[in-house]
């Protein structure tokens, strides 16, 4: 069903170059109509230039962009059906909240009653119910950016475009805020397209990320592949905490596969990766997915035996560092090989933390389905 | 007395020696223009000792047709001066703020050239220049005074743009993009988000340019024909004669105009909007 839906934004083989630099480097992605989509990526990876340019503040060197099947090339930022939300807000500092979420309506020539009802209608869906009279110098940063998102969502646009909208927020303010967003877009049933370079907030609002790395889109999914099954060492990396071996692929079989990594030991898959035998690839291992056992090794050994062949799955090492951060604590553990794993505990009970302290030898072992295998 | 709190380290304003400090500086300042404004009430042909308060000095200014003429003048080139010094100014400065263009510094250098310049040089100039084009001297007023209110926006307009430039580092491009992304065109952007920013800068900048052009004695000696004869000018033609309480009472004027009309201008965008233009 959806398949058959146009897109509600189509980015075809897009790029921006400012002189020799090239911020987006032919970029083709299609956004669905109704979905809550997030360009994900470290600053100065091209992404905040990509939302500018689908809402008309840059034009693309090369490519096009089509909104609602409509070309854009042509089309001033003025006369778009997208509405964004600024880094900053800008919020209209000399104008009271009635008259900055009315602006749009206002110079677009809407008759007064209507503008009062969409207004007050607006303030409502952002939660700013009499604040009509402030000033925007009389409220705080989250009230701020309310007014700015009752602005854009008045306009009714087919998309809004948000530019790191929750960057200048607490950290309290900024969880709450994920939840609002995702439930307004939910209510509202308008296409978001949210730029940020947090990977909590992309993994928690989207219904699909694009993460963008030099200019070119690095993977494309939904929050939990994007963390389960990333496609590169740059996407691993960025998305989460992550251990990265390099290895040779020895073993490659529709139901399993095996790795030798020089660092880590021999790694078993329970599933086909599809490269070739030989070949380089690496191996990424999350720190939750590692199970940490107390020194003497055949409890390790037996968990790991359980899905993979005797001596694969299994490592052993020495605590260097440890940081206990109450709900897991987080162990830095040197391998026999000299290089340093990540593992993480929950701490389950209140004294988990007490089971291991620096320099412990300690084994480890994880599950034929925990890790990665990355070609690239 | 006994309940009085310990002066505290930076608290300045409570400490004797810097309230006698002020209250020199301050005198200093404005002794002059109190005796200045005081003598104007003196009823003696001479300007040295008080003989007893009139107001016929203030008749006798009134009625002095060529001081009321150059009055009426003074003002109407200030009038049109600011105006369009305002205009120039503002475009000026919001291009050097936008754009980027080859040779920006140098048209920036050279645009604040008239504020360096010594007054005199600059009347020099427009003395030969306006001889060399034959501007034409007869005209009607107040196209005769066209001459002089060139000469006068050329040194008030950059001063306008400097003000006006300082407070446009502090605006927000964003929000003249969100006033776009609303559906606004580049005149609603400029007219309900940039101007309303720099509104107290042009406010700043108006007083600037319309005091600078009303006192401005050399540049307009220089550009002045026998018929636009200014406020200063004549000023400066009647104490030649001698300081007599008629110049005292019509210079009082001149400095009661220029405080009320600061006054208006502060009360009605606040002395913080001004100050903040700066």
């Amino acid at each position: 069903m959806t398949e058959m839906k146009q897109p509600i934004i189509q980015i075809r083989n897009v790029s921006k170059r400012f002189g020799k630099v090239t911020a987006v480097d032919n970029i083709s992605l299609d956004i669905r109509a109704g979905e809550f989509f997030v360009l994900l990526g470290p600053s100065g990876c091209g992404k905040t230039t990509l939302l500018r340019m689908i809402a008309g503040f840059e034009l693309p060197t090369e490519g096009q962009i089509l909104i609602d099947g409509q070309d854009m090339s042509l089309v001033p930022p003025n006369k778009r059906p997208v509405n964004m939300v600024f880094q900053s807000y800008a919020v209209f500092p000399h104008m009271n909240v009635t008259d900055n979420v009315g602006y749009g309506l206002r110079i677009s020539g809407v008759p007064k009653g209507e503008i009062r009802d969409r207004v007050a209608e607006a303030l409502e869906l952002v939660k700013l119910g009499g604040f009509e009279d402030r000033m925007p110098d009389q409220m705080s940063g989250g009230q701020r950016q309310r007014v700015a998102l009752a602005r854009s969502l008045v306009m009714r646009p087919k998309v809004l475009l948000l530019d790191e909208p929750l960057s200048a927020l607490d950290a309290k303010l900024r969880a709450q805020m994920q939840f609002e967003l995702a439930d307004l877009q939910d209510k509202v049933g308008i296409t978001f397209v949210t730029v940020t370079h947090d990977q909590d907030e992309a993994l928690s609002m989207a219904s699909r990320v694009a993460v963008i790395n030099k200019g070119e889109v690095a993977q494309l999914a939904p929050p939990s592949d994007l963390y389960e099954y990333p496609a590169n060492r740059f996407v691993a990396d960025f998305v989460g905490s992550v251990n990265i071996f390099e290895g040779t692929l020895t073993l490659d079989e529709p139901d399993k596969a095996a790795v030798e990594c020089p660092g880590l030991g021999k790694v078993y898959l329970n599933h086909g990766v599809t490269g070739p035998h030989g070949a380089n690839v690496w191996i990424a291992l999350r720190p939750e997915k590692i199970y940490l056992h107390v020194p003497g090794e055949g409890k390790a050994v037996r968990a790991a035996a359980q899905d993979a062949p005797d001596g694969h799955n299994f490592a052993r090492g020495t605590i260097k560092g440890m940081s206990y951060l109450g709900d897991i604590t987080l162990y830095e553990i040197q391998l026999e090989g000299g290089q340093i794993i990540r593992v993480s505990r929950p701490n389950l009970s209140r004294h988990d933390q007490e089971d291991f302290t620096w320099d412990d030898k300690v084994s480890m072992h994880w599950r034929a389905d925990s890790p990665v295998v990355l070609l690239s | 007395m006994f309940n009085r709190t310990a002066i505290a380290p930076l608290e300045y304003t409570r400490k004797l020696w810097m309230r006698s400090w002020v209250g020199l500086t301050m005198l200093f300042l404005y002794a002059p223009l109190i005796v200045l404004m005081i003598f104007s009430f003196n009823d003696s042909k001479r300007n040295v000792v008080w003989k007893g308060f009139t107001l016929k000095y203030y008749e006798k200014a009134l009625n002095n047709d060529s001081l009321v003429e150059a009055m009426a003048n003074s003002l109407t080139i200030a009038f049109f001066a600011t105006i369009i010094s305002l205009v120039i100014g503002t475009l000026a400065a919001v291009m050097l703020w936008r754009f980027r263009f080859p040779l920006k510094g140098l048209v920036e250098g050279t645009m604040s050239l008239p504020i360096i310049v010594p007054e005199i040089c600059l009347g020099v100039a427009f003395l030969i220049f306006f001889a060399k084009i034959d501007w034409p001297t007869d005209l009607p007023w107040p196209l005769n005074l066209s001459a002089i209110i060139i000469a006068h926006i050329t040194f008030c307009f950059p001063f306008v743009a400097m003000v006006v430039r300082a407070r446009l580092a502090s605006f927000n491009k964003e929000e003249e993009e969100a006033a776009k992304d609303l559906g606004a065109t580049e005149w609603q952007a400029f007219r309900d988000v940039l101007l309303p920013h720099i509104k107290p800068s042009l406010v700043a900048g108006a007083l600037l340019a319309f005091t600078l052009s009303l006192d401005d004695f050399v540049i307009t000696f220089f550009t002045s024909g026998p018929d636009t004869i200014t406020f200063p000018v004549k000023v400066y033609s009647m104490v030649r004669f001698s300081v007599t309480p008629e110049v005292n009472a019509a210079s009082t004027i001149l400095i009661i105009l220029t405080v009320a009309l600061t006054f208006i201008a502060l009360k009605y965008q606040g002395v913080k909007g001004i100050s903040d233009a700066h």
